[in-house]
């Protein structure tokens, strides 16, 4: 009996001290922008405590001068954009992603701890400091014009920052990190014996692939996916600074409305949808098929 | 991490047999590491120009660094980031060791999985909704600390970087030596203090350090709560970056760059050090 209490008294001082404060500071605040997103908005920032759902009728209508709900797309737009931006990086990140990491996978033990390790270091670098490089890329008088142009191979220089496609490349460049390493990990466990049973058998390149590795790596794909479509949809940083804040995205609109618009209701709803749609995806990771083929990879 | 303690498929066969090879590969992977850091490269290069411009090379120079160190503006937001970062990575890192500890070795016990999966969400919630939380709630209680909300909102998210590490060398841990000092009549806490808190102490360095990064790098959830005059250094850099491209923006992002680089590297070499360290037992 005092064997129980103890060990549950220990749980409660170790974990208490670390819950506690995540609980207070992440838990207690999401609440409360559960609450505000059913309040009105306050023009001098904040809330008035009134229950409304304006902030969430706003996505999709605008009042008129006459007072009426008309239907209003702008704010679906957005989020289509976001979606469309997310699921092309995501896509685009699979495409170079899984190459490299079955490439690694296959190196000499020395060489893939290095590539690791250099895959690794982005991720622990500063996010702005790598939208910054771009800025430096692709800038009208940035270092690709201004040496084309000096170089004579064009008179003009492109313009490249402030469009999509810069948008594009940065999210790829700052989320593809995360398709590689889950993917690595997986297929770093891929038995080479099924590969040799598989040719022995006939199996050409093709099937090869299709049928003993894709399966086998599809967790590490999955995870990968998830991983990188998270957070591009939310990203707030490269759409800004690549995009120059012409081209919005989820998080942009949700910055923008705690900063100049202050709109907190709308912004709290905003944040909320977009955070269902992390929990969406999590559940999808955590009871789809990602789940089935766990133990059939760790035959 | 995986990576050396499975020796992999065996390098003898790899080399006879081309089968597990697909045309393009080996392509696509070396173009994928020159596209992750030539433009950090290239930052790198231009930090030490010597003309205004921060894109055409006019020769070599030390001039930004020192115009940068020099800025009062910049040390003040350096003093800042490093009060945050190390007052942030502390905490995190003291209650990550605790909660790992009961995780890890506590046992089964109702609320486990609940525990975990609350200690992970700073991790998997998007910054921005964090942020917006954060601010909401820090204004919703009137809390006006100046740069103490940033230290709060920072010990946060670092909690889970800190606790990762800590747990995974407390899972490759063995219990045996624990045992063999308990036998020896050490108590409780002499068990805890000479056995078990040295040999989980790479880990605990090791998230230590990727919490500091995590905060001395942190962009978003900053912005959002710090309050006037708790400008931190990427804070800073934002601010100089939307003026415009400046040699003097090069020069301190390399500076970043720099820890975050000494910082991972030495966290990663502890890591090999505990998996050489585990692998002879």
């Amino acid at each position: 009996m005092r064997l129980l209490q103890s060990t549950q008294m220990r749980r409660v001082l170790g974990l208490g001290p670390a819950l506690g404060i995540i609980g207070f500071f992440m838990v207690v605040p999401i609440a409360i922008i559960i609450v505000f997103s059913f309040m009105k908005s306050n023009p001098y920032g904040g809330v008035n405590p009134e229950f409304s759902l304006e902030a969430y009728k706003q996505f999709l209508f605008e009042r008129n001068l006459m007072d009426e709900l008309v239907f209003n797309a702008a704010y679906l737009r957005i989020f289509g954009r976001s979606f469309l931006l997310a699921i092309g990086t995501t896509a685009l990140c699979l495409l170079i992603g899984f190459p490299t990491a079955y490439y690694m996978s296959r190196q000499p033990a020395r060489r893939k701890n290095l590539m690791v390790f250099l895959v690794t270091i982005p991720f622990w670098t500063n996010l702005l400091i790598r939208a910054y490089c771009w800025i430096l890329l692709l800038r009208d008088t940035g270092i690709i014009n201004n040496y084309l142009i000096k170089w004579g191979i064009i008179d003009e220089p492109l313009t490249m920052l402030y469009t999509n496609f810069a948008i594009f490349l940065g999210l790829v460049y700052t989320h593809i990190p995360f398709m590689v390493l889950p993917i690595y990990a997986r297929v770093e466990k891929l038995d080479f014996n099924l590969l040799e049973a598989a040719h022995d058998l006939y199996a050409s390149r093709q099937q090869l692939m299709r049928h003993v590795i894709l399966p086998l790596a599809a967790p590490g794909i999955i995870a990968g996916s998830l991983l990188v479509f998270v957070p591009c949809l939310g990203d707030f940083i490269i759409p800004n600074l690549l995009g120059g804040g012409k081209h919005l995205m989820i998080g942009s609109l949700i910055q923008l409305q705690f900063g100049g618009s202050r709109n907190w209701p709308f912004g709290s709803a905003a944040a909320l949808i977009l955070m269902s749609f992390v929990l969406i995806a999590m559940m999808i990771y955590v009871w789809g098929p990602g789940r089935k083929m766990k133990p059939e990879g760790d035959a | 991490m995986r990576s050396s303690t499975t020796s992999g498929p065996n390098p003898a066969g790899e080399k006879q047999f081309v089968i597990g090879r697909f045309p393009g590969f080996a392509a696509t992977s070396w173009i994928f590491l020159l596209y992750l850091y030539i433009p950090i490269f290239l930052l790198i290069i231009f930090s030490f120009n010597a003309s205004h411009s921060a894109t055409i090379w006019h020769g070599f120079s030390l001039e930004w660094y020192l115009k940068a160190f020099g800025n009062d503006d910049v040390q003040r937001a350096a003093v800042n980031s490093l009060i945050v970062a190390f007052i942030a990575t502390v905490v995190a890192t003291v209650v990550a060791v605790f909660a790992a500890l009961i995780l890890a070795r506590g046992g089964r016990f109702r609320g486990r999985g609940l525990s975990y999966g609350i200690l992970m969400l700073p991790m998997t919630m998007p910054e921005i909704v964090t942020a917006v939380a954060t601010l909401s709630f820090f204004t919703a209680i009137k809390l006006d600390i100046g740069l103490g909300r940033v230290v709060i909102a920072h010990t946060v998210f670092c909690i889970p970087f800190a606790f990762l590490p800590i747990r995974a060398r407390l899972q490759g841990m063995d219990t045996t030596l624990e045992q063999a000092a308990q036998d020896l009549y050490a108590n409780e806490w002499q068990t805890f203090r000479y056995v078990t808190l040295p040999l989980l102490m790479p880990g605990i360095i090791s998230g230590a350090m990727l919490s500091f990064i995590i905060s001395i790098d942190d962009f978003i959830i900053t912005l959002m709560v710090a309050p006037a005059g708790s400008t931190t250094l990427p804070l800073y850099i934002y601010g100089m970056v939307r003026m415009g491209v400046t040699p003097e923006v090069n020069a301190l992002s390399t500076v970043m760059l720099a820890i975050s680089l000494v910082f991972v590297s030495t966290s990663y070499l502890i890591g090999r050090k505990k998996q050489a360290g585990t692998a002879n037992q």
